[in-house]
């Protein structure tokens, strides 16, 4: 197991070493033209052009020039020229909002969805099914931005049940911090309830054919004992594979909309900011950062595959 | 050779005139037509016949694992006083697993495979007594240790994965052992095992059957598997029982051809080696389009006129009311016809059209 996970941590560092090859080369060396001038934003004046000029290097061959980027990536070292603030302080102001959306929305969605999921699947053709795959199919698609701003202009703005937009501390004030919460987690996780009730629904069908199951019933036991440690803990294995996956897309970027809809000022918002105004070190420094979560969760849904699926740990 | 107990005690298990059909997208199949089976305590009954003869279904059934809204269940089986067929499921519950336990033919998907094995055996014990993890455990490795499974204390904590198809049969056999049942349903224990595993397995299943009493019902299609270890046979064929008698009746004085064609089919080592394994021609008919009157009739060599009427499951031998057949032979062309060679029991080729062509 130890070796499994140090092996899994090796090739990650190197899927981000590929990952920082490809968004140097991106934003740095194919685009026409002088990336210092980019960099500098509108209108900018010949000697700060020749300032970033230095400082990144740019006069320098190519090597060297993508070691001085991910050396001022990774030392925090960044400074958006739009706004004069530091990259990565911003982001580490962000980052706890991201991830309060995204903590909460993902245990929301995973247990709406188990519970429609096997629901639905325990009725399979009956009337509570048909339903509950019409739900779903209306929940996957809406898209997050027009359901956000429906909530937020309805039940936050004109009936004043939640506050319109915004973000409290945890640290401040836990229950507040929900109560901002509560709206932009539902409307990120509708969409992921949807779709996970039915990939759940599906295996749990599958499942339920299998012989162990049968085995299970012959040896007496309870249907709901059955569903639950049998049926369901097989037919978790791949949905909890999406659940970290999607996770951690959603903290490397799938948040942006939900983010800028409910006004929550995370790393996401940043990012959208940063790439309409062609800001380039804090695009640089959240594209990083995005893939390092992606690539972090995945390492993380593998070592839980092998805890959840015994077979996997040989391998 | 084993030898069964007076077929005159009290029977465990009594079968009456079961019918089982399903409700396909091609037609009704009738899967089971009115078996009728007795089963004594501490005795081994074997239910022999092709894939599609409904044993499996008469097995499953008996333990309610049939049961969907497709199937259609007549007649009666009776378990020490308890109806089986209608019971609730609350009630069928309590016996499963505890006084009718069953062993699966596929021991490689018949565990979960992310469960420990003994989280699965002492989950069945739990289910059917009040006892405490501890000892739950200590008797799941007891177990274990009898079906001779070795390093039982270690081996309890594995996953299915790491055993061997015997020794997961084994485990099977550990787990529908668990509670004490009464009565033991293996469905084709040995079929997906070596040689060698099978007939280890089998030796355990008889030495369990003398240690704890239990009635064993042994559902398969091997008629080798039958010699090592039945009391009695019911032979099936297309969801009826064609024949029924002791292991020697059936072995030495068989009245169906279609007891025949298996008999002769048997690869056995204490006769000359034929150039080909004989085979019955044709296949078993589909049960949702059986032939009318003897099912059989289209692959028996000696069909004549009267195999049109369904032929009774009856006695049709003097002085033997145990040994039952549905052929409409007399006794005395019985013994003639199932003679292929001098001393030797098999089916006559049957002459079709393209034979004679």
């Amino acid at each position: 197991m130890g070796r499994f996970i140090v092996r899994r941590l090796i090739q990650m560092t190197f899927v981000l070493f590929a990952v920082s090859i490809m968004t140097f080369l991106i934003f740095n060396v194919i685009p026409n033209g002088d990336p210092a001038e980019r960099m500098a934003g509108r209108q900018p004046r010949e000697a700060q052009i020749e300032a970033i000029r230095k400082e990144w290097g740019f006069d320098d061959n190519i090597f060297v020039q993508y070691f001085t980027t991910m050396k001022k990536v990774f030392t925090g070292d960044l400074v958006s020229y739009f706004t004069q603030l530091p990259v990565g302080e911003e982001i580490v102001k962000g980052l706890p909002r991201t991830l309060s959306l995204a903590i909460g929305a993902a245990i929301l969605w995973m247990f709406v969805a188990i519970c429609f999921g096997l629901y639905s699947a325990v009725k399979a053709g009956k009337f509570a099914d048909r339903f509950l795959t019409i739900i779903a199919l209306i929940g996957i698609s809406m898209p997050v931005f027009w359901i956000g701003a429906l909530m937020n202009h309805y039940l936050g703005y004109k009936l004043g049940w939640f506050p319109n937009g915004g973000y409290v501390e945890f640290t401040e004030d836990p229950i507040d911090w929900a109560y901002h919460l509560i709206l932009p987690w539902t409307a990120l996780a509708i969409l992921f309830i949807g779709f996970y009730s039915r990939v759940l629904r599906s295996n749990v069908l599958d499942t339920i054919n299998e012989d162990f199951v049968r085995t299970a019933r012959a040896k007496g036991l309870g249907e709901r004992q059955i569903m639950i440690r049998h049926v369901l803990r097989n037919s978790m294995i791949p949905i909890v594979t999406l659940w970290g996956l999607d996770f951690g897309a959603v903290v490397g970027g799938g948040a942006i909309l939900t983010e800028t809809v409910f006004d929550l000022q995370g790393v996401g918002q940043y990012a959208a900011e940063a790439v309409g105004q062609l800001d380039v070190p804090p695009v640089l420094a959240t594209t990083m950062f995005a893939a390092f979560f992606i690539v972090l969760l995945n390492a993380i849904v593998d070592i839980l595959y092998a805890y959840l699926d015994p077979r996997i740990r040989l391998q | 050779m084993s030898v069964g107990p007076a077929p005159s005690g009290d029977p465990i298990l009594t079968v009456e005139e079961l019918h089982v059909s399903f409700a396909t997208e091609e037609g009704v199949v009738q899967a089971v037509d009115g078996v009728s089976l007795e089963l004594q305590p501490g005795e081994v009954l074997a239910v022999v016949g092709e894939s599609g003869s409904g044993k499996s279904v008469t097995a499953m059934t008996v333990m309610g694992l049939t049961r969907s809204p497709n199937a259609r269940f007549e007649g009666t089986a009776h378990y020490k006083g308890t109806e089986l067929i209608d019971a609730p499921e609350d009630q069928l519950r309590q016996i499963r697993g505890a006084e009718i336990a069953m062993i699966f033919q596929d021991p490689m998907t018949s565990l979960n495979p992310v469960m420990k094995i003994g989280d699965q055996i002492v989950e069945q014990i739990q289910e059917h007594e009040a006892l405490p993890d501890q000892q739950a455990r200590e008797r799941a490795i007891e177990l274990l240790e009898k079906v001779g499974i070795p390093r039982a204390r270690e081996r309890i904590d594995n996953y299915p994965f790491e055993f061997s198809g015997g020794m997961r049969q084994r485990v099977m056999i550990a787990l529908a052992l668990s509670c004490n049942p009464s009565v033991l349903i293996a469905d084709e224990p040995t079929t997906a095992l070596d040689v060698t595993i099978q007939a280890q397995i089998l030796l355990r299943m008889r030495e369990l059957r003398d240690e704890t009493g239990a009635g064993i019902i042994l559902v398969t299609h091997d008629l080798g598997v039958v010699a090592d270890i039945a009391d009695r046979i019911a032979v099936m064929y297309a969801g009826r029982i064609v024949e029924h008698g002791t292991l020697d009746e059936i072995f030495y004085d068989p009245q169906h051809p279609y007891t025949w064609g298996l008999l002769g089919s048997i690869a056995r080592v204490d006769r000359p080696r034929p150039e080909r394994l004989p085979a019955i021609a044709g296949l078993p008919p589909s049960l949702s389009d059986r032939p009318s009157g003897c099912h059989f009739r289209p692959r028996c060599p000696h069909e004549f006129a009267k195999c049109v009427e369904v032929p009774p499951l009856e006695s049709r031998l003097e002085g033997n009311r145990e040994h039952r057949d549905r052929c409409w032979l007399t006794a005395e062309q019985k013994k003639q016809l199932r003679e292929v060679r001098p001393g030797e029991i098999g089916l006559a080729a049957k002459s079709t059209g393209a034979d004679a062509a």
